[in-house]
């Protein structure tokens, strides 16, 4: 070999990539630049000009060492999909890449290369077909019925012919393995073909496409594709972006297409046209029965309403419209609790897990309130707790709901609801977490860090207790959070404690 | 009355579910059947298998398990008090009819829908039997997407999801008096409670359980939902409304929009019209504005257009041309925020030139390599050999952008 002699790498049908790799890092171990580079692939090339004088490496020259030559991961990316193309002068290109790579470790991130850019459309184009293939290829069964009764756990056969733009049986027949893994198939194209077969999959040599068997399925299949289509809405300009009439050959569906354009106007005008028919008599049938679904549905509501009490409330307020609040939240969170219990809380109104579950405090600040209840042994289960406002204000952030204030208006409506859950609850007192349910209940709500921890009275003499909400503890950081924490904790206990008293109405008096 | 063929029913309950927009399974966890235990596989992203003369994908088989219903929606072809012909598979026959369908690759699995027979729960029950079957007695690890029925109860909704890669419920109108005017069988608060509970459930099934066992996967492809445009008189800005409040309140992956489109034997009460392509087109790039481009409802819908979008130019370029004195953006020096609102710049532009101007000062030609359209964004921005100069303030920039107007002819 001397210095300007050109060298020609004669690379195999299958198992290109393995090929390739070795014989380029050979070259390059040999130092060939580019141009002194020949590279031919069999079958490829109709004329094999060169098959008779590949030169092979490994018997001459000085070599470098091989541990030298590192690529970057997405070269090899790169270089996969590229062999894969149908243009001859890939191997050469992407030597030149290799060789340059060598030198100028960022070269495959420069966009302004012209090399660079080729390699990069022709990976794009390789893409492209293979996600095409795995969308057109259509299978026909060819299983051998006449044995399968003796062996009925033998898998069913099937075959495809596809014509890809591109050599890529090898790159995308493992999507197939992976899918069909019960089946044996066979995947013929003029570029290749795949057979997998209990479970193994190898390749051969491309072949011509052979007289293909029918299959019945398919029928059933046109059926479908011609009843999904919408006549009122014909696009066919971004049906065919999608699906290039050059797959249409294999695809027995776009036989149809011509007829379905030809006659979807007039089928969407006929719809336009044609009168409204009269209603079958089985519609009067169903409208009846639906009406007497709803009116016992009514009659069960009837009765709760009537029978009074907090489920013949709560059953009432799923249906408030009081205020517009309604419109956006999911469903109205009533209270809950024991109808003859002691102590209510009141807080401000449902949070984001509140509103999806329908039942008050069960989001992050419902939990930080039950680990501060547990701690001075306080049962959630003997308490009434309720909301101020029974539904979600928020305003929509991108994917989050963001909590926003009541106003005092929905305060105001809402206060019906409330004085209708004291009425029947008749506690013998009442904690208001946070300013609106101190608001709702004394008809103030400033102050409430001043006012914490003091009994005020209600009109009917009912004592309040005012304290924080929980969720203020969450909103803090570090000290001050925990020094809420303390206060909320000091502001329970004292309720506990007043109500537990002997004789509760004195006590709590004192706390003023 | 003379028994239907297979062929048949595919063809009555394959029209009939044509008028739900979905197609999509990608995002579910990805399965494969390689060791031949099973069939079919996920990888991640879905694949059409084929295009329909409408420009819509096929890639799952979209069908009704019955066309019957006892509902009367007067938008929907299936409504009570339609006459067109009438059909019901069988479990056997939906199950029979997917897998011979995938192991042809013509799908990549399934889309069940139904109309209401009997009662929600009988109905529902029928839908997940189907689902069951497949994956358990076929061993079926294709796409399943279940449209769930608002009122069935808790306990079939959670075998959906278990069972289902995704799980929809159409909210079907922009607001609920629509709904009440138009399918007065359905009940919002019903629909919201159920969006509700399956994304509590989604949630809840993330969580590991107490001993640290990951529990299995509810609907992992999420849940989405369909609004009708053009049946009522919501304004596109009802419409982006709505849709904000479904996507924050129950983490829906989609809204789908579907322009009313003529159906057979149409209800007297609601006139037919040709369905509103573009405005469907506006509707879900503004969509995809909000979820993607960080814009509000407020940013998109102009208070002077009667809450529409304007259906000559996108949104963005809408909003664009109503807020030049924001203009023009320096491309060398702008935050991401600033560079996302550019008309001609999708999120994969902006990702590159973030990227590239840490090496470079960025030029004209730069950015048709990195995929900007010029030809839209050169109003807009600046760039080390570019200004736009006097454009940007040219009284005639929006018909540059717009078709021009269609000319009359004598009558």
């Amino acid at each position: 070999m001397t210095p300007t002699e050109t060298v020609s790498l004669k690379l195999p049908q299958l198992e290109l990539e393995a090929a390739f790799r070795q014989k380029a890092r050979l070259a390059l171990m040999y130092k060939l630049p580019p141009e002194r580079v020949l590279w031919h692939r069999e079958h490829e090339s109709k004329a094999d000009l060169f098959a008779q004088n590949s030169t092979d490496l490994s018997r001459s020259g000085n070599s470098a060492d091989e541990s030298t030559i590192r690529v970057p991961k997405t070269y090899l990316e790169l270089m996969n999909a590229v062999l894969c193309h149908s243009d001859p002068e890939r191997f050469h290109l992407l030597y030149e890449a290799l060789w340059r790579l060598q030198d100028d470790r960022h070269l495959l991130q420069n966009r302004s290369s012209h090399l660079i850019t080729r390699l990069e459309t022709m990976a794009k184009s390789v893409r492209r077909d293979c996600h095409k293939m795995t969308a057109f290829v259509r299978f026909r069964e060819i299983t051998d019925t006449a044995s399968e009764s003796q062996h009925s756990t033998s898998p069913r056969v099937f075959y495809a012919w596809f014509e890809p733009d591109h050599w890529i049986i090898e790159r995308t027949a493992p999507f197939f393995a992976n899918r069909f893994g019960d089946m044996n198939w066979l995947i013929e194209t003029p570029k290749g073909c795949a057979r997998f077969q209990e479970g193994a999959l190898s390749y051969s040599n491309g072949v011509e496409q052979p007289v293909l068997p029918e299959d019945e399925t398919s029928q059933l299949w046109n059926t479908y594709f011609l009843n999904i289509f919408n006549p009122a809405r014909l696009k066919v300009k971004a049906m065919q972006s999608e699906m290039p009439k050059k797959y249409w050959r294999n695809l027995p569906e776009t036989a149809l297409i011509p007829e379905m354009i030809a006659k979807a106007q007039n089928r969407s005008e006929k719809m336009q046209k044609d009168a409204a028919t009269h209603p079958p008599v089985r519609a009067e049938r169903i409208r009846a029965m639906i009406q007497q679904r709803e009116d016992a549905e009514l009659a069960i509501a009837r009765e709760q309403i009537t029978a009074g009490g907090l489920a013949a409330l709560k059953h009432q307020a799923s249906s408030c419209t009081r205020c517009p609040l309604h419109c956006n939240a999911t469903q109205t969170v009533f209270g809950e609790g024991p109808s003859d219990a002691g102590l209510m809380l009141v807080g401000e109104q449902p949070g984001d897990h509140e509103d999806l579950s329908g039942r008050p405090f069960v989001g992050p600040a419902g939990r930080l309130l039950n680990d501060v209840m547990g701690e001075i042994g306080m049962d959630r289960d003997e308490i009434y707790l309720t909301n101020a406002v029974k539904h979600f204000k928020f305003a929509p952030k991108g994917k989050r709901r963001i909590h926003k204030n009541p106003g005092r208006t929905e305060v105001s409506h809402c206060k019906w609801w409330l004085e209708a859950e004291r009425a029947i609850v008749k506690p013998k007192g009442i904690v208001a977490l946070g300013g609106i349910a101190a608001l709702a209940l004394t008809g103030r709500g400033d102050a409430i860090w001043k006012r914490r921890g003091s009994v005020e009275r209600l009109g009917d003499g009912t004592p309040v207790l005012i304290t924080i909400h929980p969720s203020a503890i969450l909103r803090l950081a570090g000290a001050e959070s925990q020094a809420a924490r303390q206060h909320l904790r000091a502001d329970l206990l004292l309720a506990k404690t007043l109500l537990s008293g002997p004789a509760d109405e004195q006590d709590l008096r004192t706390g003023t | 009355m003379k028994q239907k063929t297979l062929n048949q029913k595919l063809a009555i309950l394959s029209d009939a579910a044509k008028y739900d927009a979905s197609c999509a399974s990608s995002g579910t966890t990805k399965r494969n059947s390689r060791n031949g235990s099973g069939l079919g596989s996920t990888t991640g992203s879905g694949i059409c298998h084929a295009y329909a003369p409408d420009g819509r994908c096929i890639s799952l088989l979209k069908i009704l398990m019955t066309n019957f219903c006892i509902f009367d929606c007067v938008y929907c072809v299936n409504r009570a008090s339609s006459n067109v012909e009438r059909a019901r598979f069988t479990v056997e026959e939906v199950i029979w009819l997917t897998l011979e369908f995938y192991r042809r690759n013509y799908i990549e699995g399934l889309f069940l829908s139904s109309g209401i027979i009997r009662s929600s729960d009988y109905t529902m029950e029928q839908m997940v039997e189907i689902a069951r079957k497949l994956r358990v007695e076929h061993q079926f690890r294709g796409y399943i997407h279940l449209k769930t029925i608002p009122d069935a109860s808790p306990k079939l909704l959670e075998d959906a999801g278990l069972y289902a890669d995704r799980l929809s419920i159409n909210v079907e109108l922009p607001t609920d008096a629509s709904v009440s005017r138009l399918a007065p069988e359905k009940k919002p608060p019903q629909i919201r409670k159920a969006m509700a509970d399956v994304r509590l459930q989604i949630e809840e099934n993330a969580d590991a359980t107490h001993t640290g066992r990951r529990k299995p996967k509810f609907a992992p492809a999420g849940q989405s939902t369909q609004m009708i445009i053009g049946a009522d008189a919501s304004s596109d800005g009802d419409i982006l409304n709505s849709s904000t409040r479904l996507y924050s309140s129950y983490k829906l992956k989609r809204v789908y929009y579907s322009g009313f489109s003529p159906i057979p034997d149409a209800s007297n009460t609601l006139p037919l019209i040709k369905p509103p392509l573009i405005r469907e087109h506006r509707l879900y790039q503004a969509d995809w504005l909000l979820r993607f481009y960080d814009f509000q409802v407020d940013d998109i819908i102009q208070p002077e257009k009667d809450g529409m979008l304007d259906l000559d130019i996108d949104p963005k370029l809408a909003w664009a041309l109503a807020n030049r004195a924001l203009f023009p953006v320096n491309i060398n020096t702008a935050d991401k925020h600033s560079l996302m609102r550019i008309p001609g710049f999708g999120s994969k532009t902006v990702g590159r030139i973030l990227m590239a101007r840490k090496h470079k000062s960025l030029r004209y030609d730069d950015m048709l390599r990195l995929g900007a359209i010029m030809s839209k964004a050169k109003p807009f921005v600046t760039l080390v050999d570019w200004t736009p100069g006097g454009l940007i303030d040219a009284a005639n920039l929006r018909a540059r952008f717009a078709p021009p107007p269609e000319q009359l002819v004598l009558l």
